[in-house]
């Protein structure tokens, strides 16, 4: 007896449709997995085995083989368990074959026939749309997130019996009527407690508003940290199509276990400086999502910059340029999107006293600006300086407030919107290189102060067309249609401009 | 290119002290008086460094071919002046102590200001500590563009932060400049100022007392010390500590009777206490070029002054740099008084102005592209050297 069922498998961060073929025959009784399965996969003989004696049903004294198909993919992880036991189920004749073919399964056994929930529902349920299958039978726990993908019948189960049930054509269990209810956004610190600092929040403003980089340079707790984490307060919420991707994206690795739906604020993830260049970017015998990856439509948050490890930097570098990342580990390709907002906190040298009181040789600062240095640096369109509030506006009332930042950053991406509609980008930072205002259709004060700028050697000429973009942006927070000479001066006062050595050995 | 005149008696002296490095660097332990030692004559010195029973050192010396010596500094495109030659800066010969042969990589003739010919022209260094503040490295990176476009020769020695400042900044200048080496004319010392060398052996050239290819020693740092001193009419120190090697050559530039000037720094911190101690001495203020050009009209030359020369070298064309500002608006001259009061960032100027951080950060911009002010490496601004 030979028994086909459909399953799913993750690759990357799309899903491949796999088949499971279940076959008895007679002789010596065993049970053999061939497929290209690893040890979880090689496992599942035990737990399939007994999940399927405790589940009732009758576990086939013959000669057992299960074949992964298509056989050249690596399959991992106990996802495929699920559908083995329903194609032995089906093979030995306990539950008929006319339905199994309308479903696919995806889930864990234990051995006592319960299923347990896995990662990756979301992607699994866009395949199973894909190839225009009529259901998807997952546990329980994975059906919200499953039931975000329109025009697949999503069934929620929570045992063996009960998918044999639906098998054998018995309806599914109604969902349950909740609507998967976006989660509230999580209530994080609030910019009403910060005194002074009318810079770094103004900076702050900006990056949320067009999506820009931003490094904040300061002397050791002055609050870069502490300013950086109420970031997340003031990022507009991410669009439905940005959601469904983060959320198919936090599934696979793991992060949306215990919640239902759809994510709903924008990630902010923050890597320790130990990471390496793969826990970052991506990678993995099977190559998965790094915290690169996990700040797609999010904040990455790198901590001390200086400190993090140069490959680790250096491979920032496609994510920052292309968006995505291309990660390629034995044969296998992933394309991961990286569409995040890089915010950086460094100390102004590796002393970290900045200026007069700085001990540091020009050689130590050198070294300071080689770890930090080239494309790095110079995809960072907004550097400000955090540095120990006035006495006078620590007893000031606070500059602002979440509340009313975000407003503004919402009015602002409204505007970026309207401009940007068409062309799939949602801001200033991505904007497309054509939209970009040319230069000349500037006012020509704001001509004069790029051409100083260039000469004065403040502004390299990759420099030029990035601070067209954050210029644009801070006339949209400004509700300006052109762009003038004072967006201009402000996002030259904001680029990077280089080490008075630098300059003077340019 | 290379040209070598030098005697073989100054090229076997020369040799000698290459070879007795290692023991000089031992014996001077301690002792910062390494002039003294190089005053002393052959056999003098080699008693006194200990190497009477160094057989080694006696065969090399019996074996010395001069011709040798000769072709090493041929192949490393660097030329040898010995002081019984004529292109021998004649300055050098008022030390107790010059050196038997100058090795040059580079353009030879930007020594000639310093040879004594008809044909002065004057040469002043400027020195500095290598730990250097911002305003130090600007001062010195602005001395040294000014002196250079008003054709005086900048003479420093190349270390990390106030020398370097000082040889880019006339190259910027487009004028010439002496790099006094502590090792080989022909090693870049640090080398992570590798390309400052190469422009400078373009532009003026690389000096030393040392052969082609020789490291540096503790020692060679003050025996240098004393060439920088020596081949400048006057000397500018920018910013340096006491007991710091800027103020060995300050007090070598002295006894030779050259003008020593300095530039003020704060008197609470000890990276300027050297220099605020020679302005006590009654060195001369430096606060720009001009007071720079003032310290070699100072009356204090031990010789008498030179023949005017006939035709006057045609004056470099004056670079637009340092062409007048035009006024500051009312606007932006009120931000620079706030900045000048304290205000120094844009928190702290929109705090002063009663204005907000966009304004502030407009008004910084406009006046660091008019060059009046330039950002720190923290963020904050403050003024340039003009």
């Amino acid at each position: 007896m030979l028994a086909r069922l459909t399953t799913f498998a993750i690759d990357g961060l799309a899903s491949r449709r796999i088949t499971v073929e279940v076959d008895l025959r007679t002789g010596l009784p065993g049970f053999t997995i061939v497929g290209r399965g690893d040890a979880a996969v090689r496992e599942s003989r035990e737990r399939v085995q007994s999940a399927i004696r405790n589940s009732g049903f009758e576990f086939p004294n013959r000669r057992v083989t299960v074949n992964l198909a298509p056989a050249y993919l690596p399959k991992h992880g106990p996802g495929y368990d699920l559908a083995t036991a329903c194609g032995l189920l089906v093979a030995s004749g306990q539950v008929p074959a006319d339905d199994a073919e309308r479903w696919a399964v995806f889930g864990e056994l234990s051995l006592g026939g319960e299923l347990r929930p896995c990662g990756g529902a979301l992607a699994v349920a866009e395949g199973a749309r894909r190839h225009g299958l009529h259901g998807l039978i997952v546990p329980r726990e994975c059906a919200p997130e499953a039931r975000l993908v329109d025009g697949v019948a999503v069934a929620g189960v929570s045992d063996l019996q009960g998918v044999a049930a639906i098998l054998r054509g018995e309806p599914p269990p109604e969902a349950p009527m909740a609507p998967a209810a976006p989660e509230p956004a999580e209530v994080g610190e609030d910019l009403s407690d910060v005194r002074g600092h009318a810079s770094p929040i103004r900076a702050l403003t900006i990056a949320a508003a067009g999506g820009h980089n931003i490094l904040l340079v300061g002397p050791p707790g002055t609050g870069k940290t502490m300013l950086a984490r109420r970031l997340a307060g003031i990022l507009p919420p991410l669009l439905s199509d940005e959601a469904l991707e983060v959320t198919r994206i936090h599934s696979l690795a793991g992060l949306r276990q215990g919640r239902a739906g759809l994510v709903a604020a924008r990630p902010f993830r923050a890597p320790h400086h130990s990471i390496s260049a793969s826990g970052l970017v991506g990678g993995g015998i099977h190559p998965g999502p790094g915290e690169a990856s996990l700040a797609h439509h999010g904040v990455l948050f790198l901590d001390e910059l200086s400190e993090f490890s140069r490959p680790a930097l250096e491979a920032l570098r496609q994510p920052l340029e292309d968006r995505h990342v291309t990660i390629v580990r034995g044969q296998r390709a992933a394309l991961l999107p990286t569409r995040f907002m890089l915010v950086a906190a460094t100390n102004p040298c590796p002393c970290g006293r900045g200026k007069r009181a700085c001990e540091c040789t020009s050689a130590d600062h050198g070294r300071h600006r080689r770890r930090l240095s080239g494309p790095l640096l110079d995809r960072i369109d907004l550097h400000v300086a955090v540095e120990p509030p006035e006495e006078r506006a620590l007893t000031a009332p606070p500059v602002t407030s979440t509340r009313e930042v975000r407003e503004s950053v919402l009015r602002a991406r409204d505007r970026q919107a309207n401009r940007l509609t068409g062309t799939g980008r949602s801001c200033n930072a991505d904007m497309p290189q054509a939209m970009v205002p040319p230069a000349a259709d500037l006012p020509a004060e704001a001509r004069d102060a790029l051409r100083q700028a260039y000469a004065r050697g403040t502004l390299s000429a990759r420099g030029h067309s990035r601070v067209l973009r954050v210029a644009r942006t801070i006339a949209d927070l400004d509700g300006s249609d052109g762009i003038g000479a004072v967006h201009v001066l402000q996002a030259i006062g904001l680029r990077r401009s280089p080490d008075l050595e630098e300059q003077q050995a340019a | 290119m290379s040209r070598v005149d030098a005697c073989d008696p100054c090229l076997r002296r020369t040799e000698l002290i290459a070879r007795l490095s290692p023991r000089i660097e031992r014996a001077g332990r301690g002792r910062a008086a390494y002039g003294r030692l190089l005053a002393l004559p052959d056999d003098e010195l080699i008693s006194a460094m200990g190497a009477n029973s160094d057989a080694k050192l006696h065969v090399a010396r019996a074996a010395f071919a001069p011709d040798v010596a000769r072709r090493r500094c041929d192949e490393a495109e660097v030329s040898a002046i010995c002081r019984h030659a004529a292109g021998y800066p004649a300055r050098l010969l008022e030390l107790d102590d010059p050196p038997a042969v100058l090795h040059v990589a580079g353009d030879l003739s930007a020594l000639e200001g310093a040879c004594g010919g008809v044909e002065d022209v004057p040469a002043v260094a400027v020195i500095g500590a290598r730990r250097a503040t911002t305003y130090a490295l600007d001062v010195a990176w602005t001395l040294g563009r000014d002196l250079a476009v008003a054709g005086v020769t900048v003479v420093s020695g190349m270390a990390l932060g106030c020398d370097s400042a000082a040889h880019h900044g006339a190259l910027e200048g487009e004028g010439r400049t002496i790099a006094v080496l502590a090792g080989g004319a022909d090693v870049a010392y640090p080398a992570s100022k590798r390309a400052l060398h190469r422009r400078i052996q373009a532009q003026g050239c690389a000096v030393s007392e040392l052969p082609p290819g020789a490291g540096v020693m503790r020692w060679s740092f003050p025996a240098r010390n004393r060439l920088i001193a020596a081949l400048a009419a006057a000397v500018i120190v920018v910013e340096g500590r006491e007991r710091s090697g800027s103020l060995i050559t300050a007090d070598i530039a002295a006894d030779l009777g050259r003008p020593v000037g300095a530039v003020p720094g704060e008197v609470t911190t000890p990276r300027s206490a050297g220099t605020n101690a020679l302005l006590a001495d009654g060195a001369a203020v430096i606060r720009d070029g001009r007071d720079a050009l003032d310290l070699l009209c100072l009356p204090v030359r031990r010789r008498p002054p030179r023949v005017q020369r006939e035709q006057p070298r045609p004056a470099p064309a004056p670079r637009p740099a340092v062409q007048p500002a035009p006024p500051l608006e009312p606007g932006l001259r009120q931000a620079l008084a706030a900045v000048d009061d304290g205000a120094d960032s844009p928190d702290r100027l929109a705090l002063a102005l009663d204005g907000d951080v966009a304004a502030a950060t407009v008004a910084l911009t406009r006046l660091e592209l008019a060059g009046v002010l330039r950002r720190e490496r923290d963020g904050s601004y403050s003024r340039r050297a003009r």
